[in-house]
């Protein structure tokens, strides 16, 4: 159906005004960009940038001022199952266990009850929590919360997961392991990932590519492709000169605007 | 049914000696206030023979010959059945209908920001105003009797129920719904699958609240040309001078209240295991 070269998803000059007490803030100014299927794509920058909010364009929370957002070269109407975004602080659903959690999206695509289960058994097995599938939500710590609600996107068929610093409400130890196990779903699926982070690091790590947005207004200022060996080791040369080149891009705007 | 879902991640909560010590001792601590009010009640008004306050143990007698007959055989013997069940069937007849009109109101008025403009001033306007101030008016419409004493309660339920339903789909977090949406459930079922469950336990302490005051009115309603109810017979019994046999309604009133509230959290326990808060 699709030509082989066509991108999963495309980004045409894509522009997003706010109103804030009836000043006009440019969020996001001429963006676009081209990413390929399986692409693990980091939009990274400082607070004011702009990433959050294209990510949530991507998503289908907001609409776009002007500009087209294509996927699969059809314009992104409203939220979908297409696409699914792993939310900072999880937005599970808490008064449902670990496994209607996983379920909701199956069961709202109106999937058979057989089904379902196979498929939250699936998942559950995936991100490793068949043993906790009847806890609820506020029982859980914050890393397994989030396994939750990466397996609920991708038990909904999402070809695109869409994270927005998903790991940044976690501590250290377990931010490392969930970027170990997000890289071991991703190789195992090949889902196409948009991970908006602002750590550097975390961006090196995980990413094919990232993209380096500026605020004031917010803009891709550059893409970087990464071709470091997987699995990387951020203590290597090579990595930390990846990060004093990305450092140098994101402080380089520092003087032309405070904070 | 919540500490079999915990048992992975906590500790249950185990039944070994000194967890029974410690509740027992909790008991004992809870019973030594009321134990001491009494003390100090019986031994102020105990041997006088013309006392305005009667001892607790003529309390008791007459708590007695309320409940079963027997001791003093006149107006007032073995009626308290007749008075609670009176009482009873007008809270929870007025809660139920409070609860029946007001949390589907609440829903719309949370849900649809239309009948929110219409209705919101109004209610904010007619909610300072006491329920026992409705009386008067009760009666003018309702006429006096058992019809009126419904009537205030249905409204004293009524409010704190709204309210908080009110509150509860209007605190709903906002990324449910995109979340919601992202998984595939839009309109309609998103208000079933996420406005309704995340509204739950608000709800709840609209409801508990609701009955609270249903017990508080019900007194005030039933004050006047009411023939049966624990209010009418406290008032009755206040004209009589038999102040044991207020006393004895007041102590109905508490313990009828007081396992009406264990009835509403029981059932919110069931429903909102889930919820940190209530479960």
């Amino acid at each position: 159906m699709a030509e082989p070269t066509m991108p999963i998803l495309e980004i045409r000059s894509v522009f997003k005004d706010f109103m804030l007490q009836g000043d006009r803030i440019e969020a996001l100014s001429n963006a676009s960009l081209k990413v390929p299927r399986g692409q693990f794509v980091c939009l990274i920058g400082a607070s004011g940038c702009g990433k959050s909010t294209l990510l949530r364009i991507l998503a289908g929370f907001e609409t776009a001022t002007r500009g087209d957002v294509l996927m699969w070269g059809k314009p992104i109407a409203g939220p979908g199952p297409d696409r699914g975004m792993v939310f900072q602080d999880y937005a599970l659903f808490p008064w449902l266990t670990v496994r209607q959690n996983i379920g909701f999206g199956p069961a709202s695509r109106g999937l058979g009850k057989a089904e379902v289960k196979d498929t939250v058994a699936k998942f559950l097995d995936l991100v490793g929590l068949s043993r906790f599938a009847d806890a609820y939500p506020h029982q859980l710590s914050g890393g397994m919360k989030q396994r939750v609600a990466i397996a609920r996107v991708l038990a909904n068929d999402a070809q695109m997961v869409l994270m927005d610093e998903p790991f940044g409400a976690l501590d250290a130890m377990t931010r490392e392991r969930l970027q170990d196990e997000l890289l071991d779903i991703w190789q195992r699926t090949k889902l196409t990932v948009i991970f908006v982070t602002h750590s550097i690091e975390e961006a090196i790590f995980l990413a094919d590519r990232i993209v380096v947005m500026t605020p004031g207004p917010g803009r891709i200022d550059s893409d970087v492709a990464v071709s470091l060996q997987r699995p990387r080791d951020v203590s290597a040369p090579d990595f930390n000169e990846v990060r004093r080149l990305l450092s140098r891009k994101l402080h380089s705007h520092h003087g032309r605007k405070a904070a | 049914m919540s500490e079999s879902v915990a048992a992975p991640l906590a500790p249950s909560r185990d039944l070994t000696s000194s967890n029974l010590l410690r509740r027992a001792r909790a008991a004992l601590v809870a019973i030594a206030f009321p134990a001491a009010v009494l003390l100090a009640w019986h031994v102020s008004t105990h041997g006088q023979k013309q006392g305005l306050i009667p001892p607790p143990s003529d309390v008791a007698v007459m708590l007695w010959d309320l409940a079963f007959g027997g001791i003093n055989d006149d107006a007032f013997s073995a009626t308290l059945g007749v008075h609670v069940f009176a009482s009873l069937s007008r809270v929870f007849g007025g809660f139920a209908l409070a609860a029946l009109v007001a949390i589907p109101l609440g829903l719309v008025i949370g849900r649809v920001a239309a009948v929110r403009q219409l209705l919101d001033p109004t209610i904010q306007l007619l909610r300072p105003v006491p329920v026992t101030a409705w009386l008067p008016l009760a009666m003018i419409i309702f006429g006096l009797g058992p019809r009126s004493a419904f009537f205030l309660v249905f409204l004293g339920a009524f409010y704190p129920i709204l309210l908080n339903t009110v509150f509860g789909v209007r605190s709903v977090d906002p990324k449910l719904f995109e979340a919601a949406s992202m998984l595939g459930c839009d309109g309609g079922a998103q208000f079933r699958k996420v406005v309704l469950p995340a509204a739950l336990p608000s709800v709840f302490t609209g409801l508990r609240l609701g009955l609270g005051f249903s017990w508080v009115v019900i007194v005030v309603g039933e004050m006047t040309g009411v023939q049966t109810g624990l209010g009418a017979i406290i008032m009755e019994a206040r004209q009589l001078s038999r102040t044991e046999v207020v006393i004895c309604g007041m102590l109905v009133i508490g313990i009828a209240g007081f396992l009406s509230d264990r009835a509403v959290l029981w059932i919110n326990r069931r429903l909102l295991a889930w919820s940190p808060g209530h479960g």
